[in-house]
């Protein structure tokens, strides 16, 4: 994309989501007392309301559960069309990301497909994006 | 009429258009008083105030005014008032009002919506852009990847139900056909002209499977629904219709997490509140800020199964003004413009009372379904004429 991506603002939370990339890690919070992930991150477990929560690398590979082709520039300079898709990662039950997929056509992509996570690093923020094949 | 329940008995409207140039106020009071004159009401009576999502500073244009200002500018004398966005969607302010009037902290309440996003477009210096250089909160998890409008979020969900179910872009097409046509019926309505399913066909794609006519687009009005108790009915001139019943849940309160729209728990929820059924329902108002959104609702509320949304909407006849099930007889927010929820309910009231015009549904309408929303967001309020 040429132009930059919206920046989130750091903090506490979600931190390890959004830096995990610079070691090749996708974190997802994870709780000690019932193995449920949460995500949005949050310190507190929303299966068992436990606290002993923590980022937890995971596989980074998952399939498409849905997507969009977004024609649509919602911003000058917004280079269209893009894949904005929600990803089931594999083993993290009930957690999707949304992203985009990328590295392929645009009518490439499916429903069903597998995808692998590919970081994109902006101004020490780690985008986990999304391209086939896993 | 007893104390206890609540009705709509005054309706209003401003000018509905594109780049106004009448202030979000002056929209605002131009709507009050309509729907003050519709109910028999004096200012005087209005004791309560409420909106969606009240004021908001940084994104003018989606919502320019707040209950605070309007009732400083009119000198109202208010027992209750409330506006804010983290409410059951827009029609969530009603569902409070209802609650207000039911649990006799206010008599008469105005509650509001103004939109301002073309007008605000055209004067960027008035009224700022929001601007999306850093986001957190929700915006953090869909921003970043430039899923920026809500039409990338809906969209994904009509993506799954045209994988899962086979929803067609023809089934689709007839939430906007509909819209337009009924649209062209209704002389306040932003669509002036029927549109055929070849120029839906023909039109640029937004964001798969969303076209430009699976849209609704930026308009400036406002819209006022009077919300009373019921045992003040006899302060009212109109034709008062209750709300029967009110519902506002949530699955998964989420955007991109949740699997399907708050659509399906809240249509759920909305039956656990009364003894009517589905099939008592003489026509619906479906909240169609994109067109696969009544698909979520007509599932939801159980007008047909999960998954058959769109075949019930194939070639458009059952949800046409003298089909089974009439949805958005005043077009829309396809047809009618972007009223944001509240023009559902305004429409439902409408009908109910058998003003609708040229576009009244026959029969003498009793029982009415509104809704807002969509996502994680979903209000929706049964109406009955007694």
């Amino acid at each position: 994309m040429s132009v930059p991506r919206p920046r989130p603002k750091l903090d506490a939370d979600n931190r390890a989501f959004w830096t995990g990339g610079a070691q090749g890690r996708l974190y997802i919070t994870c709780c000690a007392d019932c193995g449920g992930y949460t995500h949005p991150p949050r310190p507190v477990c929303r299966h068992c309301r436990s606290e002993a929560v923590a980022p937890v690398a995971v596989a980074g590979t998952g399939a498409i559960d849905s997507y969009t082709i977004n024609h649509q520039p919602w911003m000058p300079g917004l280079p269209v069309p893009f894949v904005i898709a929600r990803v089931a990662l594999d083993a993290v039950p009930g957690v999707f990301l949304t992203t985009n997929i990328v590295g392929c056509p645009v009518d490439a992509v499916d429903v069903g497909d597998r995808v692998r996570v590919r970081f994109e690093e902006q101004d020490g923020i780690w985008f986990p994006l999304f391209e086939k094949g896993a | 009429m007893a104390r206890g329940e609540a009705y709509i008995t005054g309706i209003g409207m401003s000018e509905v258009g594109v780049r106004l140039a009448r202030s979000p106020l002056g929209l605002t009071v131009d709507a009050v008083r309509e729907a003050l004159a519709d109910s028999g009401l004096g200012f005087d009576q209005i004791d309560g105030v409420t909106t969606y999502p009240g004021r908001m500073p940084t994104f003018l244009g989606f919502s320019p005014i707040g209950t605070d200002e309007l009732i400083d500018a009119l000198g109202l004398k208010t027992h209750w008032h409330a506006g804010g966005g983290e409410l059951t969607a827009q029609l969530g302010a009603v569902a409070m009002a209802a609650a207000a009037v039911q649990a006799g902290q206010a008599r008469h309440v105005l509650c509001f919506r103004t939109v301002y996003e073309a007008a605000a477009l055209a004067r960027p210096e008035e009224f700022p852009p929001l601007r999306r250089k850093e986001v957190d909160g929700a915006s953090q998890w869909t921003a970043p990847f430039f899923a920026l409008s809500a039409a990338n979020w809906t969209a994904q969900f009509a993506t799954r139900h045209m994988k899962r179910y086979g929803l067609t872009r023809e089934q689709l097409a007839q939430v906007a056909l509909n819209g337009h046509a009924n649209a062209v019926r209704n002389p306040r309505a932003l669509v002036k002209k029927k549109l055929t399913m070849d120029e839906y066909m023909a039109a640029r794609m937004i964001s798969t499977p969303f076209c430009l006519y699976d849209c609704d687009r930026f308009t400036d009005a406002a819209t006022v629904l009077i919300v009373s108790a019921g045992d003040a009915l006899g302060d009212v001139a109109s034709v008062p219709v209750r709300i029967a019943a009110m519902a506002g849940s949530v699955d998964r309160y989420s955007w991109d997490q949740a699997e399907w729209a708050g659509a399906y728990a809240t249509g759920r929820d909305l039956w656990r509140n009364t003894d009517y059924r589905p099939a008592d329902v003489d026509l619906v108002q479906f909240y169609d800020g994109f067109a696969f959104q009544p698909i979520t609702w007509l599932e939801g509320l159980g007008f047909c199964d999960l998954g058959e949304g769109g075949r019930f909407l194939e070639g458009g006849h059952r949800i046409a003004l003298d089909g089974e099930l009439p949805m958005n007889t005043g077009g829309g927010q396809l047809g009618a413009g972007r009223l944001h929820g509240f023009g559902m309910a305004h429409e439902a009231v409408v009908q109910l009372r058998g003003q609708g015009g040229d576009r009244q549904v026959p029969g003498s309408p009793r029982v009415a379904v509104a809704t807002s929303g969509g996502g994680p967001m979903a209000a929706a309020l049964l109406l009955a004429r007694d």
